[in-house]
């Protein structure tokens, strides 16, 4: 079975192009640019950066302009995400606001089976001609680009871990205000608030105490003044780009609350968790890389330990907790197998399996056009899922740099509109 | 009352106040004047009914944004249309819509689901139009030809260009209209069964509603047999058009009614908004312009007058996708005749006439002294009037280019169907860059939506000149250009915007897409720009703004090509021209019929001409058997090698050796990784005691079997087909299926890791989950790392539990399977050994053929290998070089096993001057989104062409075979140049 011929043998032929390395010493010298992904989370994350003595700045620039630098420097076939995020660096380095000496581009990767590991050397050709002294910068797990790595130590990604988890309860406990807000912009106040309460846990080093935070911010939002009522609830899962980032979703949430519905998003550390799941099952399926995955099995529990505490208080408050990643497993299970891990893989159908189950039937399954794994993972399980849920209601959505606004909304409308039968009916029978 | 507005019409309906009577139907084109429309019918109603109070709602696509800016109601057309159904046909189980960019499917009984069609607008009334205009013809005449066909041709409707791509060459070839008119309706009928039903089967009492099929017979037609309805089971509304709208003014029961003057002025006052993006204007004003005008006035060819000449003269023809070229030049070039036409329907008539009225111009004191045709029509023209060349039309073009400026570095041309550029080094071509199938963006479009605005194409595009703010519509395909013309429309652009909108993008795509270029730099200094869409101002204005050069554009840019084949006629002919006389030509006739051949299982549509003098022409064949010809040899071949090779290896030891009855059947599907994978496991089965059954050959009567089941349209083509290789072994009767997942391939040492591609990796999860005849029992798809025996034997074990084997079975299997794989993979790199030494030895070019293990399945390459061989050129496959190439480093991650033996097949073919790539890539690969720059970049940094062929479901040989015969030219070309480099040197 070794089939392996050695690699020694062989010459190596060298056909990579130069590109600029980024060094630990343009901390000093360089600003960080981060394109946005996850407003809410990225916002604490970076705030945490600065504290560490970076100089970081959240890209914000969303204009056509965007869309169009990125259709010009990004292959037809490639991804909306990689175009969406090629377009706002190449957008803001034409902008003339950053010294193209002192500037370089932060992107994460994930190291999967899925081109979306390639936006690096994507963005590295996009920058080449114009801009060739701009490193740029993998922020990731895997000990990829080791020559351009952002440094990671361990109290850094413990760091990033917890900012994460209180981005993801700030997003659902805002999303869950949000539609009942009596005066307008309340509940984002409330978030902002909350926002400055994280950095400032984080500057006093307390962010660790998160079951105080945690309680800190429901607090806040629960005493936010609400109207009564139920709206539909509308779940949003897909690929990791589309499915939170505004500039990628045409700005999905916005236009779900603007139709009267409770937007349910599920966090981003169970895309996080997903990940260490997946070295672990390499190592049960396959006995792959047994020690990294001792490892990630470690961090596992400890993030499902922390995860479950925060659900837990967050459901004794009377808020909807995230879901719990066990039993997002356990949906996953009855839908696909968990050896679907390209990409998003066994994660899309098992949110949509567990928003089910959770009361949220309604679903936006948001991917780019032409998405590989989402063909299998996303639109392909859908049939299965109907199947388990009479009354899920499904809509895959394609994004893509020239699908029209209307023709997605009009889609969303019609998902919409069945959701809205169903709530009539459901109450029918109820009375 | 109810108001749809549909992406091309407006239908107003009205009720009584009981629901019980609809008492007005409308039904308008809008011309993209939707406000305008709208205003008029509620004139029209208010003249029927007088004022009154109405409750109203809006509905359709481009009804939203109506409704949002003025305040009224609106509900989603499928709920809409649902709201009917349930009213008026409650009884019925299903129903089809087609609206002008939509496609809707709504299942009623047996769980009620409501589906739409994607992004892509193939399928749908907007298609249907675009193809009729191609036809050049009306829909209602499509229709009733339709009715009057003979056979159906496979044309993918998937989308527009496509579409377009697979009927031109039929066109070209002289199929009947009749059949084209109803293969576009069949495959209309095809995209919504499988594009829509994914899966689920559309059965029952079925509704057809939305105006395409309610006004177009052939279409219900084509429905109603593939669903395999009978008339009590097909419906067709009376009032299908305007369906939707009663379903809106039913549902408009629920709203507050209003006056319908409130309505008019709610409307009237309704604002455009203000999303629409838009750039500078092309020129400051008309002084610029005129100077613009005079300066590329100087690159005109000098003219002579054909009716006082006396001489000798060359005939050059062009006969391009979408219009005939014809020009006639004296030995000095200069030009004696010229025509240019659009092809309503056959080009050779049009041919046929021109050549009589040069004759007859000439009065017989021009003597023809050579003849030579290019472009797609070049096989089929060069028959007829017996010219005595046929060039490729990249040759053609380059020749007449170098003539108007010698010193040209970069030539673009932009034609009807397609786009072609040339970078030149040292007076040869050093690169091609052609335009894909699917990111057209040519000429035809334009022309296309100048004929829906209702202009001829001059006309429309000079509007575009003086527009104050033209509409950016974005880069891409022109399907998607559609839509976003269609959203400017609503948003209310003028025309004028629009015109100069389609100009610019048309110059984008071309410069962004095509060639791919960073910066308009790299374009080059000397620009020569050419094609008939260059004439138009406006792109030519558009192109010299965006690269910030100052181009050259002959004056016969649209002639370029038929003027390169005169040129190439004088420069090449020997004696005296074989071309059609005068006499010849007044008796010559021809007739043509098609017929399927029936040398292979193939099964090619083939197309015969009949010549009065006897001759024939066959076109549509795949091999030269199709023709009549012998088939040229495949022993140069490694594809035809390869297919039946693997089809070998399964059968090589039968579990009937008289040891023991079989433990089962076992059925392994011919798709995706078993095209490589396919020895392991037939060897590990039958090692085990299994009997193997594989699925029947791919063929698109195969795909068509599983079609029904496939959930996700924008995947790759051997993804789909393998719905119907499951389909074939269910219905062979096998035990059970085997179908493992694999996210890792076999670790080959070429890459940093060894995965497979999402798809190939878990696609028997989709298969398992949308095929209602597979269950936990029949198909058996564990989870399988290859590289790693002993979780391999464990998770085998528990998938095969049933059988009860033993982990010392399993590993015998398994490495018996393996001694297989390594047998084939021998066997395969030793016939390429055999081949390689085979065509040096008579001196043929080699071309690698660079793709996928899947890539042999004929139905997939669609005969690439035999029609290189037919060129004369030896083919080898990526597996077979691979391991010959050094380990190469690339600036992407080499994470897949299939992928990074491109690389280094590459890497090896960089290093032989004989040897040269052509990759193959399916469309909708992703991956190969970023391996074929990567392979683009290994091969132009050590000097090398790359030539990229895109293949689909469609077989579209005609353009692949010009792609090649560019190649292959332009190698000769190169050789011929540094060979004489060479001899100046020595």
């Amino acid at each position: 079975m070794n089939n392996k011929r050695r690699k020694a043998e062989t010459p190596v032929a060298d056909f990579r192009d130069e590109y600029p390395r980024f060094t630990p010493e343009m901390k000093h010298t360089h600003k960080l640019l981060v394109p946005d992904m996850l407003p809410v989370h990225f916002g604490i994350i970076l705030d945490i950066l600065r504290r560490d003595g970076w100089d970081v700045e959240l890209l914000t620039n969303d204009a056509r302009t965007v869309i169009d630098e990125g259709l010009k420097h990004v292959h037809n076939d490639t991804c909306f995400p990689a175009l969406c995020v090629t377009g706002q660096f190449v957008d803001a380095l034409k902008s003339g606001k950053y010294d193209p000496d002192h500037t370089a581009l932060l992107i994460t990767q994930s190291g999967g089976g899925c081109r979306a590991s390639n936006y690096i050397p994507l963005i590295r050709k996009a920058i080449k001609a114009e801009f060739p002294n701009v490193p740029v910068v993998s922020l990731n797990f895997a000990g990829l680009e080791k020559d351009s790595g952002f440094p990671m130590d361990l109290k850094t990604i413990l760091k990033l871990a917890y900012a994460v988890f209180y981005g993801d309860e700030l997003m659902s406990l805002y999303n869950q205000c949000k539609p009942y807000e009596e005066t307008a912009g309340a509940a984002d106040a409330v978030r902002d608030g909350c926002v400055k309460l994280i950095g400032d846990a984080f500057a006093a080093g307390t962010y660790r105490r998160y079951k105080r935070i945690v309680r800190e911010m429901i607090a806040r939002f629960s005493v936010m003044p609400r109207t009564g009522g139920e709206k539909i609830r509308v779940g949003i899962v897909g690929e990791i780009y589309v499915k939170y980032s505004p500039l990628g979703n045409s700005r999905l949430e916005e236009f779900l609350l603007a139709e009267g519905c409770e937007p349910v998003v599920p966090g981003l550390m169970d895309y996080v968790m997903y990940c260490a799941v997946n070295n672990v099952n390499d190592a049960k399926f396959y006995g792959m890389k047994r020690g990294s995955a001792f490892v990630f099995g470690l961090a596992y529990k400890y993030l499902l330990r922390m995860q479950r505490k925060i659900n837990a208080i967050t459901k004794k408050s009377g808020f909807a907790p995230l879901h719990d990643f066990e039993h997002l497993r356990k949906c996953a299970d009855k839908v696909l197998n968990q050896g679907v891990k390209m990409g998003e893989g066994w994660l899309i159908p098992a949110e949509m399996a567990a928003l089910a189950e959770t009361g949220t039937e309604n679903i936006v399954c948001a991917q780019p056009f032409g998405c590989l794994p989402n063909h299998i993972a996303g639109k392909g399980t859908i049939r299965t899922l109907k199947h388990m849920y009479e009354h899920e209601n499904i809509v895959a959505v394609d994004y893509d740099p020239s699908a029209t606004k209307v023709n997605q909304e009009n889609r969303i409308k019609l998902m919409l509109a069945t959701a809205r039968e169903n709530y009539g009916q459901r109450k029918k029978q109820g009375t | 009352m109810g108001i749809d507005v549909g992406s091309t019409t407006v239908k107003v309906c009205v009720l009584t106040e009981d629901q019980s009577e609809i008492v007005y139907t409308s039904y308008e084109r809008h011309f993209a004047r939707v406000k305008e429309c709208v205003l008029a019918q509620l004139a029209a109603v208010g003249e029927k009914f007088g004022g009154g109070d109405f409750t109203v709602s809006v509905t359709g696509s481009a009804g939203l944004g109506l409704a949002e800016r003025s305040g009224v109601p609106f509900v989603q057309e499928v709920q809409a249309a649902f709201k009917a159904i349930r009213r008026y046909y409650p009884d019925a189980d299903a129903a089809v819509e087609l609206g002008g960019e939509d496609a809707k499917i709504i299942f009623i009984t047996g769980g009620t689901e409501q589906r739409m069609n994607g992004s892509c607008a193939g399928g749908t009334g907007a298609f249907i139009d675009q193809m009729a205009t191609l036809l050049n013809i009306s829909v209602s005449e499509m229709d009733e030809l339709s009715l009057k066909a003979e056979k159906v041709y496979p044309i993918a409707s998937r989308c527009g260009v496509f579409a377009k791509s697979d009927i031109q060459p039929l066109l070209n070839q002289g199929a009947r209209k009749e059949d084209i008119a109803a293969s576009i309706f069949q495959a209309v009928v095809d995209q919504t069964v499988s594009g829509l039903a994914q899966g689920r089967r559309i059965k029952g009492k079925v509704l057809f509603l939305g105006g395409p099929l309610h006004f177009i017979k052939g279409l219900g037609k084509a429905f109603k047999e593939t669903l395999h309805l009978d008339d009590e089971h097909a419906v067709f509304p009376e009032n299908a058009p305007c369906f939707m709208g009663i379903g809106a003014a039913l549902a408009s029961c629920a709203e507050k009614p209003m006056p319908l003057a409130e309505l008019v002025s709610r409307i009237t006052a309704a604002k455009g908004s203000d999303d629409i993006v838009t750039g500078d204007p092309l020129f400051k004003d008309r002084e610029e312009y005129e100077q613009f005008v005079a300066r590329h006035s100087r690159s005109d060819l000098p003219f002579e007058d054909i009716t006082a000449y006396t001489g000798d003269a060359y005939l050059g023809i062009d006969s391009g996708s979408t219009t005939t070229k014809l020009v006639l030049i004296t030995p000095e070039g200069h030009l004696l005749y010229q025509h240019y036409q659009s092809n309503n329907g056959q080009p050779l008539d049009i041919v046929l006439e021109r050549l009589r009225e040069i004759y007859a111009l000439a009065g017989g004191r021009v003597r023809i002294c050579g003849a030579a045709v290019t472009g797609y029509g070049e096989d089929m023209m060069k028959a007829a009037i017996r010219a005595d060349f046929g060039i490729v039309e990249t040759v053609a073009h380059f020749k007449a280019a170098l003539y108007f400026d010698p010193k040209a570095d970069f030539i673009i041309d932009i034609g009807g169907q397609d786009i072609k550029c040339f970078k030149i080094k040292n007076g040869a071509i050093d690169s091609i860059m052609l335009n894909e199938a699917c990111s057209s963006g040519c000429g035809s479009f334009i022309q296309t939506f100048a004929r829906a605005m209702g202009m001829e194409i001059d006309e429309f595009s000079k509007l575009g000149l003086f527009a104050k703010h033209p509409v950016e519509l974005g880069s891409r395909c022109t399907v998607f250009m559609n839509s976003s013309v269609k959203q400017a429309q609503k948003e209310g652009a003028s025309v004028e915007d629009i015109s100069a909108g389609l100009s610019a993008s048309i110059v984008k795509n071309a410069i962004y897409k095509v060639i791919r270029a960073k910066t308009p730099d790299e374009l080059g200094e000397h620009i020569l720009v050419q094609g008939g869409t260059f004439l138009n101002d406006a792109v030519l204005r558009s192109f010299e703004l965006e690269t910030g050069k100052q181009v050259v554009r002959p004056g016969i840019a649209g002639l370029m090509g038929a003027f390169g084949a005169a040129l190439y006629a004088k420069e090449n002919v020997q004696g005296g021209s074989t071309v059609i006389s005068e006499a010849e030509l007044k008796y010559f006739t021809y007739h043509s019929a098609g017929r399927v051949c029936r040398g292979c299982t193939s099964n090619c549509n083939v197309n015969v001409l009949t010549f009065s003098d006897g001759r024939k022409f066959i076109s549509g064949n795949k091999c030269e058997r199709g023709a009549g010809r012998k088939p040229a040899s495949d022993e140069l071949d490694i594809y035809a090698y390869k297919y039946r090779r693997l089809l070998a290896s399964a059968q090589a030891a039968p579990a009937a050796k008289g040891k023991k009855a079989p433990r089962g059947k076992v059925g392994l599907p011919l798709a995706l990784g078993f095209y490589e994978q396919l020895p392991l496991w037939a060897g590990f089965f039958e090692e085990c005691g299994f009997d193997v059954v594989l699925s029947e050959e791919s063929s698109r009567q195969l795909y068509f079997k599983g079609q029904h089941t496939v959930a996700s349209d924008t995947v790759c083509y051997p993804a789909k087909l393998t719905h119907g290789h499951i389909e074939s072994l269910l219905d062979k009767g096998v035990d059970f299926i085997f179908f493992p997942c694999e996210s890792y391939n076999l670790d080959e040492g070429n890459s940093d890791n060894h995965y497979n591609c999402p798809v190939v990796a878990y696609y028997p999860e989709l298969l398992r989950a949308n095929n209602e005849r597979l269950n936990e029992r029949n198909f058996i798809a564990p989870y399988i790392d290859p590289n790693n025996e002993h979780t391999t034997v464990r998770a085998l074990k528990k998938a095969l539990k049933k059988y009860r084997l033993s982990a010392r079975v399993i590993r015998r299997g398994l490495r018996a399977g393996f001694a297989r794989l390594e047998r084939y993979r021998e066997d395969v790199r030793a016939e390429g050994d055999k081949i390689l030494h085979a065509a040096r030895k008579e001196g043929k070019p080699i071309v690698v053929l660079a793709g996928r293990p899947y890539h042999i399945d004929p139905e997939i390459n669609h005969g690439i290998g035999k029609l290189l061989t037919s060129l004369g050129v030896a083919v080898l496959s990526e597996d077979a070089v691979y391991f010959r190439g050094e380990r190469v480093r690339v600036n992407v991650l080499n994470q897949w096993t299939y992928h990074a033996r491109l690389y280094r097949a590459a890497e090896y073919a960089t290093r032989h001057a004989d040897v040269n790539i052509v990759q193959l890539v399916s469309f909708g690969c992703g991956i190969d989104a970023i391996t074929t720059d990567e392979v683009r970049s290994i091969l132009e940094k050590r000097g090398k062409l790359y030539t990229q062929i895109k293949i689909d479901e469609i077989n579209n040989l005609g353009v692949v075979k010009i792609r090649l015969r560019s190649m292959l030219a332009a190698i000769e070309e190169q050789k011929r140049h540094s060979d004489e480099q060479q001899a100046q040197k020595g």
